[in-house]
């Protein structure tokens, strides 16, 4: 018999690909069509297989349990993860082309396709969906399994999800090249992608949920806390600043139900929290785990983590304002987002502490192992980030820094040094773990990656802080009349040669970035295979 | 309109404040409640066990 899940999936995905051929042919919208086809190809595709796998195996029950340890499903995470990588690698290199655009405009190519507008939301949408996203995706559900000791509900479900959530990145970045936006930052895709996203979004919480449901161990470890934050604020701030109404169903168009400061503040509710809550607290929960499980100690204060964890999600909720600092929006709503911001120096310098801590009497780990000295680091940048954004927070700093690279780089030493390197240090322990390797093909690659990345890290946030407090102050410049002092392409004139570092720095990550795919291919294609009971998943062993 | 903004306001200033505080105070007790060190020590284990 086909399982009600099966037939379920099966079902709901050969209606959807009905409506998308639907609409596919009667739209004169030449993106909707287009992602409309995608749809219905894929989602006929994915009945195709779910009907291959159930003829295969006879639809068996997949045993939770195989001689007395639990059955984890590994499947859905090795694609997340490989996904990752991809994503990674092309999100970091359109983040390279649109900084070399700045330096070298004519590198726009004069096409709408290649034009800095397109690719910009393409490589922010790319590197903090994409890859940030499946990270996340893979981790939480390698984490979750692990530290409930049970396997993720569902034979499909997981699939659907992960599968799902490729599907969106797919339809949202190949709208941001054909032109399909509805402008709001860090939240481009048009009301359809949005949609599919809730969809998946929502199979997601059920799944982490159903897991945590079936646990076998009785306490729900503080990192499964933090990614179940994750998931359920993202899912809030999705809808409500995504409550759009399609000019017609066959039209990529929507309309805001929001409007004027409402929107924006809305809009800035959501985009500070997908700091929060995407890169921060699903990142935090990457940190409890695989910090502790790679230096084989335990973290260093679990009450302190209890603490950090409310603490951070009750007071980053609010903190979204400091975004619209002398805007339409009222001041006293102004004022409490930076107070709020301020206040937020204390759980995240905890959170910061505790990591950093873990590794307390075993510093040397950090000379031996560039994975561990990777996530170290990582910490490192998320103490800084977070020390510099409530000061950028204050309205007095925030009226020289806004507008300016100031915030392109402060951005960047979280994303690039928080959370990319979070997100390696993840990746390198989980592929060897997923594939049953006993370690990494080469550490000195990971070494490698480690320093060039670092340096490009370096050389991108002191050329931003340069390049955006020079800028800041030429805006501000008058000259004794009363007039201003610069033109503003004068200011952009001053900035080219920070423009340039800045790109060196990006080509860097981007080279390390490389070489750790191709660390990786290495250690799945060639890497020594783990014996069949050796010992702990976890172990630091080197394999050189 | 003004009063709206004033009573909104007040109402953030007096019992807001004291929302936080108080569920601030209720975190902190938990954590540090003597009763519970032996679970959260426990916890804390959880990724290091094997299975």
């Amino acid at each position: 018999m086909v399982s009600l899940e099966e037939g379920g999936f099966a079902f709901f995905l050969v209606l959807l690909a009905f409506a998308c051929l639907i609409i596919a042919g009667k739209t004169f919208d030449q993106v909707m069509a287009f992602h409309a086809m995608i749809g219905a190809v894929l989602a006929g595709a994915c009945v195709f297989v779910i009907f291959k796998n159930y003829f295969n195996d006879g639809g068996m029950p997949i045993p939770q349990e195989i001689g007395g340890k639990p059955n984890y499903n590994m499947g859905p995470i090795k694609f997340g993860s490989v996904a990752a990588m991809f994503w990674g690698i092309a999100g970091f290199t359109v983040g390279l082309i649109i900084a070399l655009q700045l330096a070298y405009p004519a590198l726009n190519f004069d096409l709408p396709w290649t034009n800095f507008g397109r690719l910009r939301p393409l490589h922010t949408s790319a590197v903090i969906f994409a890859f940030g996203g499946n990270v996340l995706l893979a981790t939480s559900m390698y984490v979750v399994q692990r530290t409930c000791r049970a396997r993720m509900p569902g034979k499909i479900l997981p699939w659907f999800v992960i599968i799902g959530y490729n599907v969106f990145i797919l339809i949202a970045g190949t709208g941001y090249l054909l032109g399909a936006t509805q402008g709001k930052e860090y939240a481009e895709p048009e009301w359809y992608a949005d949609l599919w996203l809730t969809v998946v979004w929502v199979a997601y919480l059920l799944l982490f949920l159903g897991t945590i449901w079936r646990r076998k161990e009785p306490h729900i470890y503080v990192a499964n806390w933090f990614y179940l934050a994750f998931i359920v604020t993202i899912a809030m701030l999705h809808i409500t600043n995504n409550l759009t109404i399609p000019v017609s169903i066959y039209s990529t168009q929507s309309v805001i139900v929001w409007s004027g400061v409402q929107d924006a503040m809305v809009q800035w509710w959501y985009g500070h929290n997908a700091v929060g809550f995407f890169l921060t607290a699903g990142f935090l929960a990457i940190m409890y785990y695989f910090i502790p499980k790679r230096a084989e100690r335990p973290v260093y204060s679990y009450r302190l983590s209890i603490v950090h964890f409310w603490a951070l999600i009750f007071i980053y909720i609010w903190a979204g304002p400091h975004h619209l600092h002398y805007t339409a929006l009222p001041q006293w709503a102004s004022t409490l987002g930076a107070t709020f911001s301020i206040i937020l120096w204390m759980p995240s310098w905890g959170g910061m502490i505790n990591g950093l801590m873990t590794l307390s009497g075993a510093w040397d780990k950090l000379r031996t192992d560039p994975v561990l000295r990777m996530m170290v680091v990582s910490v490192a940048f998320y103490g800084m980030s977070t020390f510099e954004g409530p000061l950028m927070s204050l309205r007095a700093v925030n009226s020289l820094s806004h507008y300016t690279d100031w915030t392109i780089g402060h951005v960047h030493s979280g994303a690039l040094g928080w959370v990319g390197y979070i997100s390696f240090g993840a990746l390198y322990c989980l592929i060897p773990w997923l594939w049953n390797k006993k370690g990494l093909y080469s550490l000195k690659l990971v070494n490698w990656h480690f320093w060039l990345s670092t340096l490009g890290i370096v050389l991108y946030i002191t050329a931003m802080w340069v390049s955006g407090i020079m800028q800041g102050l030429m805006w501000r410049a008058y000259d004794q009349l009363g007039f201003l002092e610069y033109s503003f392409v004068e200011t952009v004139e001053a900035m080219h040669p920070f423009y340039v570092i800045r790109a060196l720095g990006g080509a860097l990550f981007v080279v390390g970035a490389l070489i750790m795919a191709y660390n990786l291919w290495m250690t799945v294609r060639h890497g020594e295979a783990e014996e069949a009971e050796a010992a702990p998943t976890g172990s630091l062993a080197a394999a050189e | 309109m003004n009063e709206t903004y004033t009573a909104v306001a007040g109402f953030a200033q007096t019992w807001g404040l004291l929302y936080f505080v108080i569920l601030f105070a209720i975190v902190v007790a938990y954590a540090l409640w003597p009763k519970n060190r032996k679970s959260f020590d426990d916890a804390a284990q959880i990724p290091l066990r094997e299975d």
